[in-house]
């Protein structure tokens, strides 16, 4: 049942996805309302999926399927409080594709796999995750944020008369934004990853700084640091915060790889 | 619809015709009587603006004199009108005013006031009581029509000036504009239009700098912000979100250097330089820059006039919705004039019916002694029934004959038929018998 819900999402997500596509070319008033009324119905639907999930007592913390969905409702959640904030829908373009990629990626995987020796620990195991997603969220938009003010920069320094008309937050906008959603997402990535060392240290005894999984998620951590860093220090923005975001999105997709090799954090089927 | 509408406009007239037909607003009202008074006129009203003047009217066969009322009232001689007035009838002056409340008769198509002007016009008008009936109709749709196009086009949306256009820019660059820093470097008319703007926006501090100081600090007195001294200029400058530049300095003053100075003293925040001076102030090779935005007199020009060629594609689209109004308008307005001359018909036709029905059942009733309320309910019944399913077809005939030419022929046969005409008469002479009873008992 939870997983008819999550394709009822899915299908919602898919009009946002649509959306995305669209709005890189043209503007449309009354399709981003249709792609956010979607979205948050999507929302809905997602939101129940995970309740059932929890409700019927089968709910595997760790499992690859349902850590997907979490992730892509919690960008969700902070794409809508975005939303709420700013009255844009913009950063949809990057966040939707995510969400629906991920959510896809749950709704057709039928197989729950778990990491079974973590299954004692449950109290640090959902605060791991959860943590540690609130970070990867925050980092898909603040990824998507620093995306669209290149295309926003590229389209005011070009001239044309479509970056007076254009459907893009301002500049300013997009890079507070990005920048709060930065912010707020480091904390939530340090203790996720600290929650995780503790974990490995209760199960295995030591951490094993050679593990995949351990040294990438350290580098995308150290990445993320040196962007809020960078932007603190020096107000990086543009090129170079772009740049930064690429490499800390591309180490976090890595790191979220390396469980299908890592020693320790592997979800066993 | 027998509308008529004379006028001239900025296209048709030069500067000092339009001067001598302009009614100023005090005057308008006595003028808006003085319309009304002239032979044929039904109603009418006057739309006087800097741009044009339109004496729109409803007259009584669609062949007033419309000249001769402007040619009396402002004392011309015909010649002087004759080349620059334009006349418009029936369809097309129903056209014609629903372009110009769309403002797509105006100077700059798009532009919001002449909307507000026409309504003023109307209300004045309206007040004195020469718009009735007719003209409102037309005028309320004029207003509707306008919304339309403003709603379902973007004509209007795009600023069509550069001062304004510098102030989009800057909301594009840093959304809201409130406690953004100005810094005007150069003391000129473009420029200070440009921050009245710009502080019109929310734009808080404004820095001037001039070769001449003194005229740095009479502009910067003019707008409540402080002058700098043209040797500071690049140890202030960085303090600015938004930098208007126009010396006369033959070479650029900002260059590729300045900016990564300001930059990095800025922490990298943007900076928006609106250079309308000629030869430039700012180097080209800024705008390579990350984080500096530089527009210089031709962005800021070409902007312009891609809105006006924006504006008016817009403005085609525009056209259409207008022609297509103009069509509904004129056969709802016709329909609505058929109903009008019809409803009276079936209501007295329903009336003589029913007066001859009651007659009837009272001429019997004392032959049939007295009756049940079950049996009094039938008979009424049974006789109502009887007239409806008789009048059903005529009065579907007539309803449907409104929309249609003939209407004046079917509701003449139907009267005749009948005899209302007498009935009405009649009914009216009771009528008014009754009323003066009441006053005569009153008094």
């Amino acid at each position: 049942m939870s997983l008819l819900w999550l394709r009822f999402a899915l299908g919602c997500y898919l009009i946002g996805l649509i959306y995305a596509f669209v709005a890189l070319n043209r503007t449309s008033d009354l399709f981003s309302r249709i792609a956010l009324h979607a979205a948050t119905l999507g929302m809905v639907f997602h939101f129940v999926s995970l309740v059932e999930l929890f409700l019927s007592g089968q709910i595997v913390w760790a499992s690859l399927r349902n850590g997907e969905s979490m992730l892509a409702f919690l960008s969700m959640v902070l794409f809508l409080a975005v939303y709420t904030i700013y009255h844009t829908t913009s950063p949809g373009v990057v966040v939707f594709p995510v969400v629906f990629f991920l959510t896809f990626v749950a709704a057709v995987d039928q197989q729950p796999v778990l990491l079974t020796s973590l299954v004692q620990r449950r109290g640090w195991l959902i605060a791991h995750i959860i943590l540690i997603f609130m970070g990867y969220a925050a980092l898909v938009l603040s990824f998507g944020a620093s995306l669209l003010y290149l295309v926003q920069e590229r389209r005011l320094k070009s001239k044309k008369s479509a970056s007076l008309t254009g459907y893009l937050p301002a500049l300013e906008v997009i890079d507070q934004i990005g920048y709060r959603s930065l912010l707020l997402g480091f904390p939530f990535m340090t203790l996720g990853l600290l929650t995780g060392s503790v974990l490995a240290i209760l199960v295995y005894g030591h951490v094993n700084f050679f593990d995949p999984k351990f040294s990438l998620s350290v580098l995308t951590w150290a990445v993320y640091m040196l962007m809020v860093f960078t932007r603190w220090n020096s107000g990086w923005r543009g090129r170079r915060a772009a740049v930064l975001a690429t490499f800390a999105f591309v180490a976090a997709l890595v790191a979220w790889a390396a469980n299908y090799f890592s020693g320790i954090h592997r979800f066993a089927s | 619809m027998r509308f008529q509408l004379i006028g001239v406009n900025h296209k048709s007239a030069p500067l000092e015709v339009r001067e001598r037909l302009a009614i100023p607003e005090s005057r308008l009202a006595d003028a808006c009587r003085e319309l009304t008074a002239y032979p044929g006129i039904e109603e009418g009203m006057l739309i006087s603006t800097c741009n044009r003047v339109e004496v729109v009217t409803h007259t009584v066969n669609g062949h007033a004199d419309l000249r001769g009322f402007l040619r009396d009232h402002f004392q011309l001689r015909d010649e002087d009108l004759d080349a620059h007035l334009y006349e418009f009838r029936e369809k097309d002056a129903v056209r014609h005013i629903f372009r110009v409340a769309s403002s797509l008769d105006s100077m700059v198509v798009g532009e919001a006031q002449i909307l507000g002007q026409v309504k003023e016009a109307y209300a004045t008008a309206r007040a004195v009581g020469t718009v009735r009936g007719q003209l409102d109709q037309l005028l309320t749709r004029a207003f509707a029509v306008a919304k339309r196009v403003r709603t379902e086009t973007a004509v209007g949306s795009s600023s069509v000036s550069i001062a304004s256009v510098a102030v989009e820019l800057a909301k594009k660059i840093f959304g809201s504009l409130q406690g953004k820093v100005v810094f005007i470097v150069g003391a000129g008319k473009m420029s200070e239009l440009a921050a009245r703007h710009l502080i019109a926006h929310g734009c808080e501090s404004i820095f001037v700098s001039n070769r001449t100081y003194d005229r740095a600090v009479g502009l910067a007195h003019k707008f409540n912000g402080q002058a700098i001294r043209f040797d500071d200029l690049y140890e202030q400058c960085d303090r600015a979100d938004i930098v208007i530049t126009s010396t006369g300095s033959p070479q650029a003053i900002f260059r590729r250097e300045h900016g990564e100075q300001f930059l990095s003293r800025r922490k990298n925040r943007p900076m928006f330089f609106i250079d309308i001076a000629v030869p430039r102030d700012v180097a080209p090779d800024m705008a390579k820059l990350d984080g500096i935005f530089t527009y210089d007199m031709d962005d800021l020009q070409q902007a312009v006039s891609s809105h006006v060629a924006d504006r008016s594609k817009e403005a085609e689209l525009a056209e259409a919705i207008i022609a297509s109004e103009v069509e509904k308008f004129e056969s709802r307005f016709e329909a609505r004039q058929h109903t009008l001359d019809i409803v009276p018909t079936i209501v007295s036709l329903q009336d003589h019916l029913e007066t001859i029905r009651q007659a009837e059942i009272d001429r019997v009733r004392g032959r049939m002694g007295k009756l049940t309320p079950e049996q009094e309910m039938a008979v009424e019944a049974l006789t109502r029934g009887i007239i409806n399913k008789v009048m059903h077809t005529p009065i579907t005939t007539l309803k449907t004959a409104a929309k249609e030419s003939e209407a004046t022929t079917i509701v003449d046969v139907v009267r005749r038929l009948f005899n209302l005409h007498e009935k009405e008469k009649e009914a009216g002479r009771q009528q008014a018998a009754k009323k003066d009873e009441v006053e005569t008992r009153q008094s």
